[in-house]
């Protein structure tokens, strides 16, 4: 599997998608760290962009290039290679770029003005986040045989989990607000990956104020520790999960 | 070689294959014809497992084709159109696909390479290539593991003369081999001299697999294009497509 990766890897990163990447997160953390007098400030700017441009890129990036390699995919189809195999190694090289690029843009700058347990979970979320989106594009894409529907379908996909979401949330917890609601917002926030990776960092910062609604309860239900283990249990799923989905569909699918 | 037994396929409301069966052996060259949309590649699909059929079944040397992938290191699949990775090189995708089989450089058919003559241009990554020249590749890729089966699409739409000839050599050389050569063209007379056997699809239904000398002399025409309009002509159905393809070329 390695093999092919690598291969993928090579092609991925000889295109300047990724580097101009790299280069928009490193000036952008950069800026924010030369910006702010304080540096936990700072973290918490930069996690709102992580937060909305990751699954973004990840998305946009991730069916654009499922749609290009497509005849690529039908040519080691014809090769003695099983259909997860080759599905599972794109995943890798896709997954493994954007890393490396969200690493080098916002971890070079983190490392240098704020080594500490938020910076860290700042990077852990944003791979998180990367490989979270990446496995949902590789869904849409899997799905979808046409180009503009699939890039459609992970745009609407990113809409709905960086915007609507938590309008929706909102929307509920209002229109219940005399009803204890606690646990079903705690329940509602495992089903947005963005949600949970903000709550992944709120819960390293002492920041209540800070947070959403759905954050507050989620620190006052869970304390840090198990709070930590819960979310990055529900992260995992979601990586897993849509992944194995398309796997499941790649399979059967006709090319 | 590969036997084929009732194969079906529906791509929505079309019926693509329409209960299909064959067997196809070694020392064949077997020129799939029909119109467009006939299903010829559907049927070229389903034995790369590209396309799953909706029933019937394909065995390739007596083994069922079910999942496992390993059969495939027996075909050499030259695809219609031939996409590659645009940062790729071409040295590089050859050099990939020896990884993939796990072989070394000594255990490879580079004939076509060198007739032509992409070892010059190795370096060149894959977008700067023309579609004659990836068609090149594609060609010089399906011949490359010296595979007991070959499956050409289109072999030599897109490719100049010069280049169609060379290609033309190589088959006969391959079928020497005692060869199982799949061939799907519109261009006929490129099959004429290739063809052993003729595979006649339309509308997903195999009108008939027949060998070309029985052909011949059923209808007392020699040309593969001129055989195959009178058999259809004499069955009187369907007649319609070989009668447009003649009557353009009458009018070339």
């Amino acid at each position: 599997m390695l093999k092919l990766t690598r291969y993928v890897l090579y092609d991925i990163l000889r295109s300047k998608i990724v580097i101009a990447y790299t280069l928009f997160l490193f000036v952008v953390s950069f800026g924010f760290f030369q910006l702010e007098e304080n540096q936990s400030k700072a973290v918490l700017s930069l996690l709102n962009i992580v937060l909305i441009v990751v699954p973004l890129i990840s998305m946009i990036f991730t069916t654009i290039h499922y749609y290009n390699s497509y005849e690529f995919i039908e040519l080691m189809l014809s090769q003695p290679l099983s259909r997860t195999r080759i599905l599972l190694s794109e995943f890798t090289g896709v997954s493994l770029s954007l890393i490396s690029g969200f690493l080098i843009g916002v971890g070079v700058p983190v490392l240098f003005f704020s080594f500490n347990s938020i910076g860290i979970s700042l990077l852990l979320a944003g791979v998180a986040l990367t490989l979270i989106f990446t496995s949902l594009a590789f869904l849409a894409s899997v799905k979808s045989r046409d180009k503009a529907r699939g890039i459609g379908m992970a745009l609407l996909l990113w809409f709905y989990f960086a915007l609507i979401y938590d309008g929706l949330v909102l929307l509920i917890l209002f229109s219940f607000s005399d009803y204890p609601t606690e646990k079903l917002t705690l329940v509602l926030s495992a089903f947005n990956p963005i949600d949970l990776g903000r709550i992944f960092i709120m819960l390293q910062m002492d920041v209540s104020a800070l947070m959403g609604y759905t954050g507050a309860l989620y620190k006052e239900f869970f304390g840090s520790g198990n709070g930590i283990l819960f979310t990055v249990g529900i992260m995992f799923l979601w990586i897993i999960l849509p992944m194995f989905a398309a796997a499941k569909i790649f399979k059967n699918k006709d090319l | 070689m590969i036997r084929i037994e009732n194969i079906n396929k529906k791509f929505k409301k079309l019926q693509a294959l329409n209960d299909i069966s064959a067997i196809f052996n070694r020392g064949q060259v077997i020129s799939l014809i029909g119109p467009n949309g006939s299903g010829k590649t559907t049927l070229i699909k389903s034995i790369l497992g590209l396309v799953k059929a909706d029933s019937g079944n394909i065995f390739i040397n007596g083994k069922q084709i079910n999942g496992d992938p390993s059969y495939r290191s027996q075909i050499g699949y030259m695809p219609q159109i031939g996409r590659y990775p645009d940062n790729m090189q071409i040295g590089h995708l050859f050099r990939m696909m020896r990884d993939i089989r796990k072989l070394s450089e000594s255990d490879v058919d580079a004939d076509l390479l060198v007739k032509f003559n992409l070892m010059s241009i190795f370096e060149k990554p894959m977008r700067t290539l023309s579609g004659g020249t990836r068609q090149k590749v594609s060609a010089a890729l399906a011949f490359y593991f010296n595979p007991a089966i070959l499956i050409l699409d289109e072999p030599t739409a897109g490719l100049d003369p010069l280049s169609s000839e060379i290609l033309k050599e190589k088959i006969m050389q391959e079928k020497k081999k005692n060869k199982l050569i799949l061939i799907t063209s519109h261009i006929l007379s490129d099959l004429d001299e290739l063809t052993t056997d003729v595979m006649y699809l339309q509308e997903g239904r195999m009108v008939f697999l027949k060998d070309i000398n029985a052909l011949r002399q059923e209808t007392g025409e020699d040309k593969l294009g001129k055989v195959i309009a009178r058999v259809m002509r004499d069955n009187k159905k369907n007649s319609l497509w070989i009668d447009e393809v003649l009557a353009m070329k009458s009018s070339d």
